[in-house]
């Protein structure tokens, strides 16, 4: 496909909030319904946190949650470059929870991209979702980490709950790697980081926090422009430090309680229709102009 | 069958002077993503059975992963036997600051 082509495929319409990186580099966001004439840049989806398995009050029908969420993915008028799964596939690393969830994330029209959350790595940590998408695109890699280049953009997909006992956290070995990896990288090129656990303190007394997350925001704090998604905390906050903008997203599955408004974290149970609101999928459209995102409740 | 119910009640006199069935269980409860009790004290041989009371999934590592429950969802439990005496420190992987310790002491007759 020819980039000009490219660049008019992924072209919003429909509605919702996208995100897209343009020729520029900037990110922006727009809803879906407005004029996606101007939608010549890059595009994809996040999703994230389907804990599939999970069977209590909080959603008793997590499947049918992430089913939703493709289903809506799948009803917008020009499909994203790719959807990206920010972990917690499952809820307990079972083989037959990664199996529904490929099946259901199999239903993507788009190319999908994953990397794990604590949830998938329990027992022997990374065997079930290693033998579930090993097999799938960049995450051939053993280690997991992976980036890719496209429509201009580097993607970086980090692992930073590989050490239970300090989770988060991305290890010697990683941020050795994402050295490398930025080092080939133009100052101006647009970076877009993807993790599970934030990677600056969101809130550390949940385990919202990644150790050495700083040793890796250092090293990019020298790009233009950079852009860190994740999930594990179930709701959206945005933060920003420096050039780096830092997006947490909903979850499929449930929300969270926001930091420190209860005793603990874990699942919130809400009536289904507050529910519906309060999980989603997340729209994103790298296109000129300033940064923004999307995200899109199922109710 | 006689000769073998003989020689396991000799075995048992031997290993300490108490049979198997001497051993206790204890039940540990995973509640507000608590431990308890925590510490829990028990002697060698003793089974502890962790029970997951919450919403949220739990899991019971030890600190020098000499055991893991693997993920315990709602109403789940595990049971793990210490065959030896110490402390044993151990957490949840998915909510790593829940920590808790087993205390492990020799049987009795064996510390003096």
């Amino acid at each position: 496909m020819k980039r000009s082509d490219f660049l008019s495929h992924v072209a919003w319409t429909g509605s919702g909030i996208v995100w897209s990186v343009a020729a520029s580099g900037l990110l922006t966001s727009r809803a879906f319904a407005q004029d996606a004439s101007a939608g010549t840049g890059l595009s994809f989806v996040q999703i994230s946190d389907s804990h599939i398995g999970f069977h209590q009050a909080a959603n008793p029908n997590v499947s049918g949650t992430l089913r939703a969420a493709v289903d809506a993915i799948n009803a917008l008028d020009v499909q994203p470059a790719f959807v990206i799964h920010t972990g917690d596939i499952t809820h307990l690393s079972k083989p037959e929870q990664f199996d529904t969830a490929k099946q259901i994330l199999s239903g993507l029209k788009a190319p999908l991209f994953t990397l794990p959350g604590e949830h998938d790595f329990l027992g022997s940590p990374g065997q079930a979702y290693f033998a579930a998408f090993s097999g799938d695109r960049v995450q051939n890699s053993k280690t997991g980490w992976y980036s890719w280049d496209q429509g201009g953009v580097h993607f970086v997909a980090l692992v930073n709950v590989f050490n239970f006992e300090k989770m988060g956290l991305l290890g010697a070995d990683q941020l050795a790697w994402l050295q490398r990896d930025l080092a080939a990288q133009h100052k101006s090129t647009p970076i877009v980081v993807f993790a599970h656990v934030p990677l600056y303190a969101l809130f550390p007394q949940w385990g919202w926090t990644t150790e050495d997350g700083s040793k890796a925001l250092s090293m990019l704090a020298s790009f233009d422009r950079v852009t860190v998604l994740n999930g594990h905390i179930h709701q959206i906050i945005r933060h920003s430090e420096g050039n780096i903008q830092f997006a947490s997203a909903d979850a499929t599955a449930y929300p969270q309680p926001k930091p420190g408004t209860a005793a603990k974290p874990g699942p919130v149970t809400l009536p289904q229709g507050a529910l519906l609101k309060s999980i989603g999928y997340r729209t994103v459209n790298l296109n000129g102009g300033s940064p923004g995102i999307g995200d899109r409740p199922l109710g | 069958m006689r000769p073998t119910i003989f020689i396991l009640a000799i075995a048992a006199l031997a290993f300490g002077g108490a049979p198997a069935l001497a051993h206790g269980t204890y039940t540990v409860h995973i509640k507000d993503f608590k431990y308890n009790p925590a510490p829990l004290r028990i002697s060698v041989g003793d089974r502890v059975r962790f029970i997951n009371d919450d919403q949220e999934a739990h899991t019971v590592t030890a600190t020098d992963k000499s055991f893991d429950s693997a993920g315990l969802d709602t109403g789940d439990s595990w049971t793990y036997t210490f065959k030896k005496s110490g402390t044993y420190s151990y957490f949840c992987t998915l909510h790593p600051w829940m920590k808790a310790t087993v205390i492990v002491a020799a049987p009795k007759g064996k510390s003096s």
